[in-house]
């Protein structure tokens, strides 16, 4: 069992349920990132860290929008490794880069998942790499000992849903809408059904993202998963120059407790 | 075609690097085409639209004229004088009619030099299926008569400002509105790009191209074919079309024409030939990136040249050698469109200019040769562009 599911498990055991905020490298700036990151690291079960990709395919508007900045402020993926580099990263909650298949085939390939280790990366999330076509990253990110996060969407088939699940390792990232990344109203009850569905297929963690924006939707999803991923809500935060301390604050409470 | 012939990859390029929600569209519409053009009905249905719709078969046209001025023999296929003047309407309506079949009412696509949506938008009115045109802003700009007869055909229009203003931004925010609504839309990809069953399904709808062109100049010449065929390359949908009627005929050159934009470095879209393989739009090929895994800016003239990436096929035919891949710059590609427009009356597309240009350079370095030239389009479009340079 890796590091991630390892948490996870263990924050389920304790009637909690896992935290865990997505940052985009380099937004909004370098030292800023540096900060919301550290920030992060006080409330999280782990941190997902987006590295910042030219032509993303399922990022909403805050994202690309937050994205597009850090690139036009010289974030790269050997940046935020050096970045990492100057941080206690063993002393943090684990990190995931979340990435397109194309960065890692910059970075490395096959190679990639045992540079990210030795960095101290636990995991990685590349969305545009579907079960089909990710038997060689896997085994790659296995020799390494990281989990590569699989996906799983309200559109995926059963049979498809129980492919996945069979191989999955840290976590099942559960995109909670067909739609892309942002912060979203109350959820449906397709979603709570959806859900409900993938938990009955399975006993490893399970958290959900897209459209997590406060406390209101984990209360509403708590018993449905194992952890919640916010990403575009902390985004904003600091778009409108806050820290992130403040909205990672309420949700702890939410997810720690079921009053929150 | 058979259930046994969709092909995910060739070589190792191609593939399906999607969002997870977007895999069951793809399973789904691999699995209607294969059921359609497997169907009599839909087959007799494509055949009339072909025939009644589109206007095919389209000419091969010997370029006297120019031919002499060139020193060989030039011959044209005219998908200028399809329905919307260009091959992009082939497979328009191919995937139009099995979108229908799929009950998907909503119809998105993505648009460079507004071709693909104009062919997308017809062919949409025609069945009565919602139409929406993605295409970059600096696009819209350049080829505002296209961005107008979208909106006559009742689509809608929407200009992309995000990066780059073109081709690339418009697939990107195509393919994020299909991810943010799977089940009612029907992507209608109009290049040899993207995951598979994509590059297949265009390749299908666009092979007419080159099995007509094939079989036409054997009238002329029976039994004789060719000594080359040239065709531009952006995504590629042309170029595969025209030569899938040729690449079982060794002895037939097959060159396909990148557009070298104005010849400044990062100022090109030669994606096969300076480009390095990876991923994007869904598919793993060659494309134009930094060493981060970016994907860097394009220029060209020609609106639907000016893409990082190509399609997944095209990168195998450039691996195996059996396809040349080459360059030719803005300045070529105008000369070429005058003197097509000059001797011969007929207006180019300035994409299809790019592989007239390269015919030229051909006929230059032997002369006598016997040429196919895949004349993609129709250069009405490209009023605003020729007007800026001077041409009129």
């Amino acid at each position: 069992m890796d590091a991630l599911e390892q948490i996870i498990l263990k924050v389920r055991a304790a009637g909690r349920k896992a935290l865990v905020p997505f940052l985009v490298a380099g937004y909004p700036t370098a030292a800023k990132f540096r900060e919301a990151l550290m920030d992060a690291a006080k409330y999280a079960d782990a941190i997902e860290i987006g590295i910042p990709f030219s032509d993303p395919l399922a990022d909403g508007p805050v994202i690309q929008a937050a994205s597009a900045k850090a690139l036009a402020g010289g974030v790269t993926l050997e940046g935020t490794f050096k970045a990492l580099s100057e941080l206690e990263v063993a002393k943090m909650p684990p990190l995931l880069f979340m990435l397109s298949i194309n960065q890692v085939l910059a970075g490395g390939g096959a190679k990639f998942p045992a540079r990210c280790a030795s960095a101290g990366v636990a995991g990685l999330i590349v969305p545009d790499l579907p079960h089909e076509e990710a038997g060689e990253m896997r085994a790659a990110c296995k020799k390494a000992g990281i989990a590569l996060v699989a996906m799983i969407a309200p559109t995926t088939s059963d049979a498809r849903a129980k492919a996945i699940l069979k191989e999955a390792e840290g976590f099942v990232y559960l995109i909670s809408v067909a739609g892309v990344t942002g912060a979203r109203g109350e959820y449906s009850r397709e979603t709570v059904d959806y859900l409900r569905k993938i938990r009955a297929m399975t006993d490893k963690p399970l958290c959900v993202g897209f459209g997590i924006s406060g406390p209101k939707h984990v209360k509403q999803l708590r018993q449905e998963v194992d952890g919640f991923i916010v990403g575009s809500a902390l985004v904003r935060e600091l778009e409108s120059g806050k820290a992130v301390s403040d909205m990672l604050d309420r949700l702890r409470s939410a997810c720690d407790s079921e009053r929150g | 075609m058979s259930t046994a012939t969709i092909t995910h990859r060739y070589g190792p390029y191609g593939g399906q690097y999607v969002p997870e929600t977007l895999m069951a569209n793809l399973i789904e519409l691999e699995e209607a085409f294969v059921a359609a053009v497997e169907d009599k009905a839909f087959l007799a249905e494509h055949h009339d639209a072909l025939s009644h719709f589109v206007g095919r078969p389209t000419p091969l046209y010997h370029a006297q004229r120019l031919s002499e001025a060139w020193g060989g023999q030039v011959y044209l296929k005219r998908e200028d004088l399809t329905h919307t003047g260009a091959h992009k309407i082939n497979n328009a309506v191919g995937q139009a009619l099995i979108a229908k079949r799929m009950g998907k009412r909503r119809i998105v696509a993505e648009t460079g030099a507004g071709q693909h949506g104009v062919a997308t938008a017809a062919a949409c009115a025609r069945l009565g299926l919602d139409c929406i045109v993605y295409m970059g802003a600096l696009d819209c700009e350049r080829q505002q008569p296209n961005v107008q007869r979208m909106k006559l055909f009742g689509a809608k229009v929407a200009a992309c400002e995000a990066g780059t203003r073109n081709l690339k931004i418009a697939i990107n925010e195509a393919i994020r509105d299909w991810v943010a609504n799977p089940r009612e839309t029907y992507y209608l990809l109009g290049s040899a790009v993207g995951p598979a069953p994509y590059p297949a399904i265009v390749r299908h709808f666009q092979s007419i191209i080159g099995s007509e062109a094939r079989e036409q100049y054997q009238t002329h010449f029976p039994k004789k074919l060719p000594d080359a065929v040239i065709a531009c390359v952006g995504g590629g949908s042309n170029a595969i079309g025209i030569f899938a009627g040729f690449l079982e005929d060794t002895k037939v050159k097959l060159y396909g024409v990148e557009a070298g934009g104005d010849g400044k470095e990062g100022h090109t879209s030669c994606t096969l030939a300076d480009g390095r393989p990876g991923v994007l739009h869904g598919s793993f090929s060659y494309l134009l990136q930094n060493n981060d895994g970016q994907i860097t800016g394009t220029h060209s003239i020609a609106p639907g040249l000016d893409y990082p990436g190509v399609g997944p096929e095209h990168s195998a035919l450039k691996d195996s050698g059996r396809v040349k891949y080459e360059i030719v710059h803005d300045d070529e590609a105008l000369t070429a469109f005058s003197e097509l427009s000059r001797l011969e009356g007929i207006l180019p597309a300035l994409e299809s200019s790019h592989a007239l240009a390269f015919a030229k350079r051909l006929l230059k370095k032997s002369p006598g040769q016997k040429l196919i030239v895949n004349l993609s389009g129709r250069g009405d479009k490209d009023m605003p562009t020729l007007i800026a340079r001077g041409l009129v």
